[in-house]
């Protein structure tokens, strides 16, 4: 995936996250590895409970611990591993080196301070600025966002800001300490077209300005075809999928990116194609599966999937995919999945 | 095709006090043919749900009629007409989780609609909805479970369910799968469709998924801060917009082709929808328009067929005058005075 002189700033490798709960242990991200590029946008995709945000909440030290549990697996920030080791160089990382926004602007705000004093906080706690050059620079960042009138806006409660300003508000406390990677969790989900539009200009406009990667955790396809450089598709714990944007969806090659496709309208599909849904449900990851977590529902599922988990095969160079259908002794088709990486 | 429903001037207004009002929605006027899906699309605040909600009674109407199969409905229901008029028109919600009462077993849940219209036994009842629970692809044994048991997806069926019993002729599907994971709103957007047609339904389905509702709809009507802003064919609507609004929101709306999107233009929109109270006169838009000209700020435009065929129907004074677009000169005397 990486080129070797274009090293990652974020490699993770390996991360498993568990929770204890009433039920049992959740095993909520199973072995999880991806890496971003200065410069560049990963998109990771997936459905509701398949670990996309637990795994990076996980690395920002989000999660709850206990009951939640990094039980495996590394993430390295510019070399160090920051799953072990919070403070590098005397530093925090964390909303410093690694910016991090969120789906909720209202509840990742507090609703009783000031939006400037917010920003202007995060500068004083990491960069020891006073509270006068924090709450300035503050001013700055809201401009850098598109905040109109931005100097009444800093003095301003988060109440009076509408749903989308609120979200750039967001991004200017995150992008605040200039980070080198910054992970957007689901931030257009909650917003209208229009204003999500805007804001996915935004960040792309940031990131030419100051080269900073960007961790997109989406379910939506659309955002992913727009913003993402690379992509990483996340099934039941697990990353079934990755390489470029084009890799992924011109030459998927894991049948759950197929059946994601064909469940999605895009401006070819037609009433009488029609939608193919996945039908069925993802496993219950109190008790994995042993083998592929997808099995349950695929359509090339064979008689190996269900006791055996899949290898990560490179199907072309920097193109993985975890299925056994790319296994040098599976069965050779014509379907889409076949093709997929091996044209 | 026979008109099934027809929505003439819907107005719904919501006072606020202080001589302040919300205009939800002005003036709506809508038809819609026996079998027909209608999808309705607009950004949150566009008034899209209130209008549903008021075709159905769930609003009292500030002004405008409905007629269902020829019969004007009451402006405001009472609990006799709630029921009266259940059997024909029913509403699908969003929510799959609070449109559920969590106290109700899911038999409870589907059957209320058959236990309130009265006329059938219970066992008439049990064997109905244990049939409903397998037609929306649910066991008839998931009768006994309560919501907080069921996924999203289970949910949205049981709501489904719930709405069909009765075996209406006209649903509003209130974005019905807006809350759902991808997989899960294709099985649901596909059970639809199937219901659709053994049922012989009408639909209204309102969303905000621009490439869902072009996929599922024969029609597609553009809602801006309450009013109707574009109506014609929903390939037609998608892929040739005319109104301003209906361009910039198929120009938002990202698909899933790294391709197209990467040769996609820039939006020229900025601003976001404004607030919907005490509106003036003029377009709606025209505080975000690209194409804005001095009319637009005074005079509201009228939804007029543009193009042949009567199909197309757009609110813009850009296409007024016999239905050519001709963007007018901006220069009005006033201004040409001024320099």
């Amino acid at each position: 995936m990486i080129v070797a002189n274009d090293a990652p700033v974020l490699d993770v490798s390996d991360l498993c996250v568990e929770f204890d709960t009433h039920g049992g242990v959740v095993q909520a991200v199973r072995g999880v590895s991806f890496s971003v590029r200065p410069g560049k946008t990963l998109a990771i995709v997936g459905e509701s409970g398949c670990g996309k945000s637990v795994s990076v909440q996980s690395i920002m030290g989000l999660t709850p611990m206990p009951p939640g549990r990094i039980t495996r697996g590394a993430a390295r920030l510019d070399g160090v591993d920051i799953v072990r080791q919070k403070i590098v160089n005397g530093e925090d990382v964390r909303g410093n080196r690694i910016g991090m926004i969120f789906q909720d602007p209202m509840s990742a705000l507090n609703p009783t301070m000031r939006v400037g004093d917010q920003i202007a906080e995060t500068l004083q706690v990491h960069r020891g600025m006073s509270k006068r050059d924090a709450f300035a620079r503050a001013v700055e960042v809201l401009a850098l966002v598109n905040i109109p009138d931005a100097d009444a806006r800093a003095r301003q409660f988060p109440f009076a800001f509408s749903g989308g300003m609120l979200q750039r508000a967001m991004i200017a406390m995150a992008i605040a300490c200039e980070p080198a990677v910054l992970i957007a969790d689901e931030p257009t989900t909650a917003l209208d077209v229009t204003i999500q539009a805007q804001l996915l200009e935004l960040l792309e406009g940031l990131q030419r300005k100051n080269g900073m990667a960007i961790v997109l955790i989406t379910h939506d396809l659309g955002v992913v075809a727009r913003v993402a450089d690379d992509v990483a598709v996340m099934y039941a714990g697990e990353i079934v999928e990755s390489g470029t944007v084009d890799d992924v969806f011109y030459r998927a090659a894991h049948p759950y990116t197929l059946g994601l496709k064909a469940a999605m309208p895009s401006r070819e599909t037609s009433k009488s194609v029609g939608l193919m849904p996945i039908e069925g449900a993802p496993p219950d990851l109190f008790r994995p599966p042993a083998g592929c977590g997808y099995a349950e529902r695929c359509p090339h599922a064979m008689l190996v999937c269900g006791p055996h988990r899949p290898q990560r095969v490179e199907v072309d160079p920097g193109h993985h995919a975890m299925c056994w259908l790319h296994h040098e002794d599976a069965p050779r088709g014509t379907d889409a999945v076949y093709r997929g990486g091996r044209a | 095709m026979s008109l099934l429903v027809e929505a003439r001037g819907v107005t719904k207004h919501f006072p606020l006090g202080r001589g302040k009002t919300v205009h939800a929605v002005d003036d709506v006027s809508l038809s819609i043919a026996a079998r027909e899906i209608v999808g309705l699309v607009g950004e949150s605040g566009s008034g899209k749900s209130t209008f549903g909600k008021a075709l159905v009674g769930l609003h009292d109407k500030t002004a405008g009629e409905v007629y269902l199969e020829g019969e004007r409905l009451p402006q405001r229901y009472t609990a006799a007409d709630f029921r009266h008029y259940a059997q024909r028109m029913q509403m699908i919600f969003q929510d799959p989780y609070s449109s559920l009462n969590p106290r109700m077993t899911v038999g409870e849940i589907v059957g209320e609609g058959l236990r309130l219209g009265g006329g059938a036994s219970d066992a008439q009842q049990r064997a109905a909805v244990a049939d409903w629970l397998e037609r929306v692809g649910l066991a008839a044994g998931y009768a006994g479970r309560y919501p907080h048991e069921l996924s999203g997806g289970q949910r949205q069926r049981v709501g489904i369910a719930r709405a069909l019993i009765l075996e209406p002729t006209f649903v509003v599907c209130d974005e019905p799968i807006s809350a759902l994971d991808v997989s899960v709103q294709a099985q649901i957007v596909r059970l639809l469709g199937e219901l659709k047609e053994s049922l012989g339904l009408t639909l209204l389905f309102i969303a905000h998924d621009l490439s869902m509702v072009r996929y599922v709809s024969d029609r597609m009507a553009v809602m801006y801060l309450g009013s109707l802003v574009e109506l014609g064919g929903a390939d037609d609507v998608y892929f040739r917009p005319m109104h301003p609004y209906t361009k910039t929101l198929v120009a938002s709306n990202p698909e899933p082709d790294p391709r197209s999107e990467r040769e996609r233009a820039t939006i020229p929109i900025t601003g976001e929808i404004p607030s919907p109270i005490n509106i003036r006169a003029g377009c709606r838009f025209a505080t975000r328009c690209p194409e804005v000209m001095d009319i637009c700020r005074t005079v509201t435009p009228e939804l007029r067929t543009v193009a042949a065929g009567d199909e197309r129907h757009v609110a813009c004074h850009l296409f007024e005058s016999g239905g050519l677009a001709s963007p007018a000169p901006t220069a009005l005397p006033t201004e040409v005075v001024d320099r």
